[in-house]
């Protein structure tokens, strides 16, 4: 990988935020929503909940977290949509880069463009709601990395379903994390799904993330190996979507899709 | 650069959008690819750019097989433009061409884009959106992406559809002169006879996926006993299975 080129990638996008202030508005103007939304749900329940009433913002806290995996997964998609729809597509497959150097690219770009609208919102729910995500102390670095990985995966197979689809896949691309949600376990214990549900639940990092989330937040101590075990699932499930990815891209080279996609 | 393409074929289920063409474009050589809509030119671009993987064949650049060597070492010393592939539109125009020029790896990018920008009459728009040009500065734009690289093959799909005659007549001359300035050899697709005619050294008729004539634009409309290339054209393609 040559990091001038995934430089160059990067600043494609670079140049598209800084370009448009309506842009920049927008990734921040949806974090916040949510966090005014789930601060008032989570000052509800902390108000009239006993299983909540010893610790404010677990809600609110994993309302954050979510909306970080929603974000890198959001952002992956869109800057690939946004090639399609710039119709660039094949300026950019023909130019001579590695499909490794888009996907670091796509990546990296990702976490910054979720962090533009994540950092404002979580700095905003402490005056708001005196409630600081800040306070799961370093493992938070670990919850995020996990979800960066697992949401980065989540835009990887979107894209890869858009090569192999045509824009018409597009559609998924908003749904694929609403899909997930149910299992994810963000807002209440994995105990709360049927017991099938929960084998099923335990083969995703969300639900050890949000667990260990709340583990932290209500006791007070940090189980390391459920960390590890989010963060491995989050890197096996990235193994595969990179795989899919080719696949998809050697697909559409043998579909000749490459060369005229677009609106 | 010369490009040999052998025994070439793409099929898409069972419909060939190219069946089985062979052909030789030698360095430094600008050669026309004409045909009716759906005769397989963009397909064989697509194949040529590594877009589009052959169902059989080679396409041999330099001696290299596109679809065997590190087909990024040959995409570097190629390019393309086509007014249906567009740059972003909420970059300036400067913005794009320093994102490829990065991308091509270009050394002294900052003076190539100067130059281009200079030969291409850019400068009064360099710094404006690219969606906010008119289409005759979105083509200037896009040749100048295509040209970011000092490309030693270039590939062009028509680049001058919906051009009024006189931005249509300012690229041609360009592309004339780029070319007796540097070494390139270029695959121009169009549907402008006149244009063929002027800027190509060899002329490919194709047609259904299948090349049925080739020669200089002389020896094709000598051959089919007509006054120009476009009358030629015609001929060719309202014929039922005419075949060289």
């Amino acid at each position: 990988m040559r990091w001038h080129k995934i430089y160059a990638l990067c600043l494609r996008h670079i140049y598209l935020i800084s370009n448009s202030l309506p842009r920049i508005i927008d990734l921040i103007y949806w974090p916040t929503v949510q966090i005014f939304l789930w601060g008032f749900i989570s000052k509800f329940f902390t108000l009239n909940s006993e299983y909540y009433s010893n610790t404010v913002g677990i809600i609110l806290t994993a309302a954050i977290l979510y909306d970080f995996l929603f974000r890198v997964s959001i952002s992956y998609n869109i800057m690939f949509l946004e090639e399609i729809w710039s119709r660039n597509f094949t300026n950019l497959f023909i130019a001579p880069i590695k499909l490794s150097e888009m996907i670091a690219s796509l990546t990296i770009t990702a976490v910054f463009r979720s962090l533009i609208g994540l950092i404002p919102a979580a700095l905003l729910a402490i005056p708001l709601f005196g409630v600081s995500v800040f306070k799961i102390g370093l493992p938070l670095l670990a919850l995020l990395f996990s979800l960066y990985i697992f949401g980065v995966t989540l835009g990887l197979l979107v894209t890869a379903g858009l090569l192999r689809f045509g824009p018409s896949f597009e559609n998924i691309a908003w749904a694929s994390l609403f899909f997930l949600a149910p299992l994810g376990c963000i807002y209440y214990p994995v105990e709360i799904l049927p017991l099938s549900l929960q084998i099923i639940a335990k083969g995703l990092p969300l639900v050890h993330v949000f667990e260990e989330m709340r583990n932290i937040l209500i006791n007070g101590t940090v189980n390391y190996f459920e960390i590890f075990i989010s963060i491995l699932i989050s890197i096996a499930y990235f193994i595969f979507g990179v795989i899919i990815f080719y696949m998809a891209y050697f697909g559409a080279r043998v579909r000749g899709t490459l060369i005229n996609m677009g609106e | 650069m010369s490009i040999e393409i052998k025994n070439l074929s793409k099929k898409f289920n069972e419909t060939y959008a190219v069946k089985n063409i062979n052909l030789t474009i030698g360095t430094n050589k600008t050669i026309g690819l004409l045909g009716p809509n759906g005769c397989g030119k963009t397909t064989s671009i697509g194949m040529m750019l590594g877009l589009i993987k052959p169902t059989t064949g080679d396409i041999i650049i330099q001696n290299k097989n596109i679809n065997t060597f590190e087909r990024n070492k040959l995409l570097s010393i190629m390019n393309f433009a086509s007014p249906y592939v567009e740059l972003p539109k909420k970059l300036s125009v400067k913005q794009n061409l320093q994102i490829y020029g990065r991308l091509y790896g270009v050394k002294d990018l900052s003076l190539r884009i100067d130059e281009l920008a200079e030969d291409l009459n850019l400068k009064d728009f360099i710094n404006k959106k690219t969606g906010e040009l008119s289409s005759g500065q979105k083509n200037r734009v896009s040749l100048a992406k295509s040209l970011i690289n000092k490309p030693e093959i270039l590939l062009l799909d028509e680049p001058t559809a919906s051009l009024d005659p006189d931005i249509g007549d300012y690229v041609r001359s360009y592309v004339q002169s780029y070319k007796s300035k540097n070494k390139v050899t270029i695959l121009l697709a169009s549907h402008n006879m006149a244009e063929v005619e002027r800027l190509c050294d060899s002329v490919i008729m194709m047609k259904k996926g299948k090349i049925i004539d080739q020669g200089t634009s002389k020896e094709i409309i000598n051959r089919h006993g007509r006054t120009n290339l476009e009358e030629t054209f015609l001929k060719i393609v309202r014929s039922k299975d005419e075949m060289a």
